[in-house]
Parts: structure tokens; C-alpha cells; sequence
């Protein structure tokens, strides 16, 4: 067995352009995926997931670089010779044929014998819970139906990495929650390599083992759910993955592990956390997660302590979301609503005096774009 | 009266397609009515419609005759038995060969990038702005004896020092099964075209996805998937081919006679309507069989996709 189970290499992908020129899907992209990884391709519309995903499937070839699966370089190698299976978004199942045929195409194609197609088409359907349904087309099921039609159909050939590309998206937001923990179980049952398409963040937080932020053809960072969320490495990815107040500053001393930058906005010297490589004097951006501000009545502490007026409260149920205006900057704070109370407005009420921490732990330093 | 239309749906229906239905009653219902009755007839003996009850007709057109040339009580006359399956068997041959042309090119325009289905499909459409008559009688140019592929191939026979004896194609059944091969071959395209067109991109990639090679991916979702078309092509080819005369009138000459010769020639030459409108009841019945047999067996074609 390879040391990765998928490997992307240089992989550029360039479509021509209707109005001429060329669009570049996937910009020079290197992606390792080891063997029984549950990995993420996570980004928005457009930013070159779902192209690369159908790289490895191949359904395109690479403009430029090499796609490995299981060690061996693809080259054209055609989709039907790759040890690899999809779950279409739309699901693609076959309408023309039942539930059975469906899961039992892909061993057909196998040429595996009629007792081996029986018996691994009934265990795929145990396993996704739809026994009894192999005798129905695929429009008498219900979306979340289909789509455990969609999972067994790929998962019966038992490939070495299953593909998805946005699986859940057609399904409502409730549903999608159990999909997610349930796919995730799934894959740790079955202990193949899995690869994720998807633009939510939290689904992509939530299942993965390792996820890859896209924009515009280009991995931004890949890395661990907790480490892209809390050590993003850019303004796109703290922007994208969860949400994040933005400051940019000046630094004006760079130790090993603490940087203080002078801010543009405000009249103020904040210590946080340096990201990437930085130099004293660079323009940096200042990322600090809104749950990660203290927000109280008087200053306690002389650091990172901005002062400012309450501009609105809004009560969501499990949190109470501030927004705070400093001098005309305005940060918003989230915080937890942790005692059980019908009043919230008497701890803060809009028009209030307020000092914000931003805790240097949780101020993060970037490089400016 | 007004108040009433607001409120009765099913009356602004009626409302809606009655323009249609007295056209089909007065167009279609009444003539065929017409048709029947006047095939019960006697013809005149100066060519009218005697209106009776007679079986005369039918049995005439079944080939059984009572006054035999061997004097012998009952004999059998093969001769419309004969038109009428060479009909069938004519339109049957057209429609396995359209079949196998269109499916092909259909495949290519469905499958061509969006913008170019278009040109493909006014391509196919042009022929079909030139006059049909005038159309069977360009291949009548083409095909007789000393028409343009006999003269082409003898050029190229005299280039290489061959002898060559002009083919006679003209006025055989392989002219007409050629003429209607080349009119009804739009009929095939269209429906095809829309039905493949109409198959999800993803589902050609899902098959390839599990294993399926191009040959297993037409065979196993494909041509199923396509089936209404080819269904519907068929009605389309297989219906008027039985019942048309001008391309065997200008391609099979005196030779191939089919079952619309027959009526057009009892109308316009021996002055029988009597005769001719039971045969053409008897093509229209024949027709009906056909098709309700076939769609029995293969259905329209629906509740492949909608089932």
C-alpha cells in the first residue's frame, strides 16, 4: 500500500474562457491524503473543489502535474479503470433501474458472480439501512433515501478512496446533521479514504480528520479542523471558516511568540500571537474570533484593553451577540448565555460604556495580503 | 353565462379546445365515417357510389373469388395480400435502417457542446424546406439508368479502363426503401435527439465511475434511457411510410406497388372509390395493429423515465 492513498501533485487545471483566454479551475495545487483520511475539499462556489475532485475521479485530466492514486500516476487513465468511486451530488442513479440494479451495476461491471452480486448488494443495503427497498425505482424514495442509495452504489465496490461531492447539499438542514455523523461513522466502519467536497465549513469541521481551503484554484491552507479554526493562516481563511474580526496595524516589536502591533484604526498597541513569517515594521492584519473577546463593565487589565460604547444587542438563545463601536471601529463579541435569565439587557444595554480584552492568546498576527 | 365560464373549469376547457374538436370531427370523424360507409358501396358503372351493404370490397381485397378461371369453387388471388405485406414489410425494413441511421447522429448532436446543437440540428431541418415531391424526384435523378451515380461511376470506370454496364436501380423495391429512408430519417433524429438530450450528464460519468467502458455505458443506460424516443420515432417513421405513394410512384415505378398505390390508383385511375376506401380502411386497421402490438410491447416509452 502507498504511502498516500491520493496525491496531487503541481495539478494545474486551466478551461478556456467563453470570451476568450483561459480560466485557471485549479492553480498549481499539491495535496497528500493519507490512507483511511477522512479529508475535506472545503471552499465556495467556484474556487476549484469540485474540479479537483473530479481530477482524481477522472473525469478531467490535469492541464499540468500528476494525480497519484494509491501511488500509481493517473495520467489519462479513464474513469472506469480508477480504483476510486463517486457520490454525485445529484445522487446519478439510475432511473431505469431499481434500487437493486443500481448497487448492483457497479459489481456487474466486475463481472462478479450472481451469488457475490446478491450477497454484497444485500450487505451495501444493511449497511445504509434500506433492506426491503431493492425491488423500487429510485423516485420512490425520498431524498435522504436516495442519496444511502447514492453511498451504497459506490461503497459496494469497495474502492480504495470514495469521492463526494456535496453529498448533503440537497438535503434539509436537519437531515444533513445526522448525514454528517452518520457518514462519518461510516467511514470509520468501512476504513476507506474518503475526500469531501463542500462549502460548509461546520459540515467540513465537523467529519474531517484533515481539510484543504480552496479560493480561486489554490489551496490556501490544509491542516487539522481545530488548526484551521483556530490558527488560520490568512484573512480568507479566518474569514471563510467561521467568522472573524478584522484590524490591521503596523508591528512594531516581533518576538518569538508575541507580537505587538500599532493599530491604523485606533489609538492603541495590541499584543497577539504571530502567524507565518513577519519582519518589524510589515502591515499585518489582527483576526480575533468574537467569542474569544471579554467584554466587561471596567477595565481589568492594562493590555489589549479597548474602550467602547455598546452599539446593539441581539439575543440568539444560546449566545447574545454584541456589537461594540470604539472610536468608530466596530467589533462584534459574542458571549455565551450561561446563566439562565429572561434579562440579559441589564448586564448590557445599547449606549452602555464598555472595555473590551482582546486576550493576546486569541489576537492573531497575519501577514496583510 | 359569463359568471358561469368564471366559475366551471372543466366548461372553459371545453371552451378552449372546441375550435380543435370541430376541426377534428369536421376534418377527420366525418370523412372517416364517410369513408366506411361508402366502402360498403357498389361502385357504378360510371364510376359512382352505389350505397349499399356489400361485403364485395373486403373480399375482394382478401384475395378470395368464387368464380375461378379453373372452374373450381373458391381460389385464392395473392395480389393485394401481396401490396399489403409488401407495405408492411417496407415499412418495417424503413424503419430498422432510419433506426440505425439516426441513432448514431442523434448521439452526436445531444452529446456536441450546447452551442453547436443548434447548427447540427437546422442542418438536419434544411432538406425539409424543399418540397417533398421534389426531393424523391432528386434521387430519381440520381438513380436512373443514366442519372448521376451511374454516370459518376462510369467515369471513374473509364478511368480505370474498366468496362462498365449502367446498374439498374431505378424502379426496384432497394430505390424506394432508399427514398424513404432519406425522407422519414428527420422523424427518426428529432425525438432521439430530444430523448438522449434530455439524459443527465452525471449518469454517463456515474456509469464510468463504476466500471461501465463507452459500449457498456450505451448499452446498459443509454439506449434504455433513450427508448421513448426511439418509440416515438417509430410511430413517427413507421405510420406514414405504410400509407404514403409518391416515393414509390417516382422510385418503384409500375414495379413496387404498395398499399397507397393502390388507393390513389382505385381514386384517380379505375374510378372505385368503393374499392379504394375499404382499402384504406383496411390500411388504417392494419396500421392500428401494428402500432398497438408494438406499443404494447415496448410501451410509449414514459414509464421508463417516470415509473
Amino acid at each position: 500500500m502507498a504511502e498516500f492513498a491520493v496525491e496531487l501533485r503541481d495539478v494545474v487545471k486551466t478551461f478556456p474562457n467563453p470570451g476568450g483566454g483561459e480560466v485557471h479551475a485549479v492553480d498549481h495545487v499539491t495535496l497528500k491524503i493519507e490512507q483511511g483520511e477522512f479529508f475535506s475539499l472545503l471552499g465556495p462556489s467556484g474556487c476549484g473543489k469540485t474540479t479537483s475532485l473530479r481530477m482524481i475521479a477522472g473525469f478531467e485530466w490535469p492541464t499540468e502535474g500528476v494525480v497519484y492514486i494509491d501511488g500509481k500516476a493517473m495520467g489519462r487513465t479513464p474513469p472506469f479503470l480508477r480504483p476510486v468511486n463517486t457520490v454525485f451530488q445529484n445522487y446519478a442513479l439510475f432511473q431505469h433501474m431499481t434500487i437493486f440494479q443500481n448497487v448492483a451495476f457497479g459489481l456487474e461491471m466486475e463481472k462478479a458472480s450472481t451469488d457475490d452480486i446478491n450477497r454484497r448488494v444485500g450487505a451495501a443495503l444493511e449497511m445504509v439501512q434500506l433492506r426491503g427497498m431493492d425491488k423500487r425505482k429510485p423516485k420512490q424514495l425520498s431524498g435522504g433515501q436516495q442519496q444511502r442509495i447514492a453511498l451504497a452504489r459506490a461503497l459496494v465496490k469497495r474502492p480504495a478512496v470514495l469521492l463526494l461531492d456535496e453529498p448533503l447539499g440537497a438535503l434539509d438542514l436537519k437531515l444533513r446533521k445526522e448525514m454528517q455523523l452518520e457518514l462519518k461513522a461510516l467511514q470509520h466502519q468501512v476504513g476507506i479514504t474518503f475526500i469531501y467536497v463542500t462549502h460548509d465549513q461546520e459540515e467540513a469541521l465537523t467529519m474531517s480528520n484533515r481539510i484543504a481551503v480552496m479560493e480561486k484554484g489554490k489551496a490556501l491552507q490544509i491542516g487539522k479542523p481545530e488548526e484551521i479554526y483556530e490558527r488560520p493562516n490568512c484573512r480568507f481563511v479566518a474569514d471563510f471558516i467561521g467568522e472573524s474580526n478584522f484590524l490591521t496595524g503596523t508591528i512594531k516589536e516581533l518576538a518569538h511568540d508575541s507580537v505587538s502591533v500599532i493599530l491604523n484604526e485606533l489609538v492603541a498597541e495590541i499584543v497577539g500571537i504571530p502567524i507565518g513569517t513577519l519582519r518589524t515594521g510589515q502591515s499585518v492584519i489582527i483576526s480575533i474570533r468574537p467569542e474569544k473577546i471579554r467584554i466587561a463593565e471596567q477595565q481589568n487589565f492594562t493590555n489589549n484593553a479597548l474602550n467602547g460604547v455598546v452599539k446593539s444587542v441581539t439575543y440568539i438563545g444560546s449566545e447574545t451577540r454584541i456589537l461594540v463601536n470604539i472610536d468608530g471601529v466596530e467589533l462584534a463579541v459574542w458571549e455565551q448565555n450561561r446563566i439562565s435569565t429572561l434579562n440579559l439587557q441589564a448586564y448590557y444595554s445599547e449606549g452602555q460604556n464598555i472595555t473590551v480584552h482582546l486576550f493576546p492568546e486569541n489576537t492573531l498576527v497575519l501577514p496583510a495580503d | 353565462m359569463i359568471r358561469r365560464l368564471r366559475e366551471k373549469k372543466s366548461l372553459q376547457g371545453n371552451l378552449l379546445i372546441s375550435p380543435t374538436m370541430i376541426f377534428m370531427v369536421g376534418m377527420l370523424v366525418i370523412p372517416l365515417l364517410l369513408t366506411a360507409v361508402v366502402s360498403f358501396g357498389r361502385r357504378a358503372p360510371d364510376g359512382d357510389v352505389i350505397f349499399t351493404f356489400s361485403l364485395d370490397n373486403y373480399a375482394r381485397l382478401s384475395g378470395l373469388r368464387t368464380n375461378c378461371e379453373d372452374g373450381s369453387r373458391l381460389c385464392f388471388d395473392p395480389i393485394y395480400a401481396q401490396i399489403l405485406w409488401r407495405s408492411i414489410s417496407l415499412a418495417f425494413n424503413t424503419t430498422v435502417l432510419v433506426i440505425l441511421l439516426a441513432y448514431p447522429l442523434a448521439y452526436f448532436i445531444a452529446r456536441a457542446p450546447a452551442k453547436r446543437r443548434n447548427t447540427y440540428l437546422f442542418l438536419v431541418l434544411v432538406p425539409m424546406w424543399t418540397n417533398f415531391v421534389i426531393r424523391v424526384y432528386a434521387w430519381l435523378m440520381i438513380l436512373r439508368t443514366q442519372g448521376v451515380l451511374n454516370n459518376f461511376l462510369g467515369s471513374l470506370a473509364g478511368l480505370l479502363n474498366l468496362h462498365f454496364t449502367p446498374l439498374e436501380m431505378i424502379y426496384t423495391p432497394g430505390a424506394v426503401l432508399v427514398g424513404m429512408v432519406y425522407e422519414f430519417l428527420p422523424f427518426m433524429i428529432l425525438p432521439i435527439y430530444t430523448s438522449i438530450e434530455k439524459i443527465d450528464n452525471s449518469l454517463f460519468e456515474a456509469a464510468a465511475d463504476l466500471g461501465a467502458n463507452p459500449i457498456r455505458t450505451l448499452r446498459r443506460i443509454t439506449l434504455p434511457l433513450s427508448m421513448p424516443g426511439m418509440v416515438a420515432g417509430t410511430i413517427l417513421v413507421f405510420v406514414p411510410v405504410m400509407g404514403t405513394f409518391i416515393v414509390s410512384d417516382l422510385l418503384g415505378g409500375r414495379q413496387v406497388i404498395l398499399v397507397g398505390n393502390l388507393i390513389q390508383n382505385q381514386f384517380l385511375i379505375a374510378r372505385d372509390p368503393t374499392f379504394g376506401s375499404a382499402a384504406s380502411l383496411v390500411l388504417m386497421v392494419l396500421t392500428l395493429i401494428v402500432t398497438f402490438i408494438y406499443t404494447r410491447k415496448f410501451g410509449f416509452g414514459e414509464e421508463i423515465v417516470s415509473a
